[in-house]
């Protein structure tokens, strides 16, 4: 159950640890946008730089990352294989009807290879060195101002921490079902499609049922004692802006100028 | 049909910064027939313990022999299910494993697994449904109308309608109240004496282990810390005790007459054994002192 990367912290105080969870989060973001301002070899090189650079600094181990890309490869190399078979343009090694394969194909293929490759190492890193609660908390800090259109800003922070806090706990939970269930004969994962699909069932109802369970003692302990959400509400882990975050920020604007000037 | 443990060791999540080892070092036999109880404090990895039994985990070193099959690290995961059938398990909180519509269908989902026919597998319900207590007018109820404890009973049902030879059962009474709990082990017993199953109970009462065992198997930090009868094991009040492990509360009533000058060849671990111990050490002059 354990082989779900995305999403799973690993604990360390590296720098990239140490940085506040909005300023991450939105960098996150801002890197997706900036990796499509790339568009020669120069510009994918000093991306794949920085990123390793990041990566790096987090002193998590690199299979990790390498991990993140596994789950996602037939997706990127079906893309890549797309890219390459149907552009056309410069020098021609190939052809066989509409089939091409031409010197813009590899090209745009290796870019594109690249770009899925930085993007999920960026989010992977992310992932890796934020715990899930604090990842919840920049979403709210940063959803604020959404509040004048009436968005339930708290509402959604508080199941988004609850959705992550219950995410090891089905997953444990998952695990005991599918060995009490193996236990009186059942065999996940063989036989025919419909065989297979009939062996979830045993699986998804007690799984359904305690989690119904769980919610309601959960709503039922949060309100014995008094929970209330929204205004006024203090929070125990406060999100401060420190001097290194915005070094961070800076690091990203040099990027983003380089590949304007790389273009 | 033995199980024995040869050098076994066993690692969560082997090869990921995740990994840790819960079992380590264990050599150890449960006799075909025999009542074996496992006792240890929680984490100490008997639970751990008990999934080898049935192949639901596979030794990361060593090897595990069940009957005629042996479990090795390489072992595939096919071809286990007769295993499975012969070694029945009930986990802890059982009750969080049902799912069917109706209760009898619920005890029947084992049985047919292994190729047991819908009819008999129903037969076999209404028998064990009455074996574990319950009345047959349960059989067409949702088995999630019922209470905690009857909800375990239908689980337990669900195991045993597989017909197993070894009994495999993970704190069976852990949140149930004293009369459940006694009808629970009572059962069990009950299926070891007329049946010959072999039982695997890992347990918290010490009461329980001393009425029952043949054999305990003591676990701490994923070692087998102490093996022997229940006579043997509990003899040693202080070392079980600096391990937080509780004793017979007969055993220790008989260690704290001890230290008033009674003498005991050994611990009795029953009061039938320690009322048997004590009488003839009674003089009618010295009755008075001992009412204490
Ligand atoms: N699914 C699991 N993944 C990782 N570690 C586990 C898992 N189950 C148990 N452990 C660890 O293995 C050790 C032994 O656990 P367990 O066999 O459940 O002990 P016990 O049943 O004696 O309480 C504990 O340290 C526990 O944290
Ligand atoms: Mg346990």
């Amino acid at each position: 159950m354990n082989k779900l990367i995305f999403g799973r912290y690993i604990p360390g105080d590296s720098f990239i640890h140490r940085l506040d969870p909005r300023g991450k989060l939105l960098l996150s973001f801002y890197f997706i946008g900036i990796i499509f301002l790339a568009h020669n070899w120069q510009s994918y090189l000093l991306l794949f730089l920085f990123t390793m650079f990041a990566v790096l600094m987090s002193r998590v181990n690199l299979g990790f990352f390498i991990r993140g890309v596994r789950p996602l490869i037939w997706l990127i190399l079906f893309t890549v294989i797309l890219q390459i078979f149907f552009t056309r343009g410069g020098h021609l090694y190939w052809h066989w009807g509409p089939l091409v394969v031409s010197q813009y194909g590899l090209v745009n293929g290796g870019y594109i290879f690249m770009r899925f490759v930085l993007i999920i190492f960026m989010s992977t890193l992310l992932t890796l060195t934020t715990p899930p609660l604090q990842l919840s908390d920049a979403i709210e800090s940063i959803l604020k101002p959404f509040k004048v259109f009436h968005l339930p800003v708290y509402e959604i922070a508080l199941m988004i921490s609850i959705a992550l806090r219950f995410v090891p706990t089905l997953m444990d939970e998952t695990e005991k079902i599918m060995n009490a269930q193996r236990a009186r004969g059942v065999d996940f994962g063989s036989g025919s499609l419909s065989q297979k699909m009939r062996a979830i069932i045993p699986l998804l109802i007690p799984l359904f049922v305690n989690s119904f369970n769980r919610a309601e003692d959960l709503a039922t302990a949060m309100e014995a004692r008094g929970y209330q959400g929204g205004e006024g509400r203090t929070k125990y882990r406060v999100l401060t802006w420190k001097g290194q975050d915005t070094l961070a920020v800076a690091a990203f604007a040099v990027i983003t100028g380089l590949l304007i000037w790389l273009r | 049909m033995d199980i024995t443990f040869k050098d076994v060791a066993f690692t969560y999540q082997a090869g990921s910064p995740f990994a840790s080892d819960a079992l380590t070092d264990i050599n150890l036999t449960i006799h075909d027939q025999a009542f074996t109880a496992i006792i240890g404090h929680t984490g100490s990895g008997k639970s751990t313990l008990v999934q080898h039994l049935n192949a639901l985990l596979k030794p990361s070193a060593g090897t595990v022999t069940i009957g005629e099959r042996v479990i090795t690290p390489e072992t595939d995961n096919k071809n286990l299910k007769p295993i499975r059938q012969k070694v029945g398990m009930v986990f802890q909180f059982p009750e969080n494993q049902l799912f069917e519509e109706t209760v009898a269908k619920d005890i029947a989902f084992g049985p047919m697994n292994f190729g047991v026919s819908e009819a008999d597998a129903l037969q076999r319900a209404t028998e064990m449904v009455q074996l574990v207590g319950l009345d047959t007018q349960y059989l067409e109820r949702s088995p999630f109308d019922l209470s905690g404890g009857q909800m375990r009973r239908v689980a337990i049902a669900g195991v045993l309608a597989m017909k197993p030879e070894v009994l495999i059962l993970d704190e069976p009474t852990a949140g149930l109240d004293p009369v459940g709990r006694r009808e629970i082990l009572g059962m069990v017993e009950r299926l070891h004496r007329e049946q010959h199953l072999t039982v695997v109970l890992i347990t918290h009462l010490m009461e329980d282990v001393a009425a029952y065992a043949d054999q305990v198997v003591v676990m701490d930090r994923g070692q087998v810390a102490k093996t022997g009868t229940p006579q043997a094991v509990f003899q040693d009040v202080a070392w079980l005790q600096s391990h937080q492990l509780g004793v017979p509360e007969t055993a220790l009533f008989a260690e704290k007459l001890k230290q008033r000058g009674f003498q005991f060849e050994q611990l009795p671990l029953t009061e039938a054994a320690l009322a048997a111990a004590l009488a003839p050490q009674l003089p009618l002059t010295k009755r008075g002192a001992t009412d204490e």
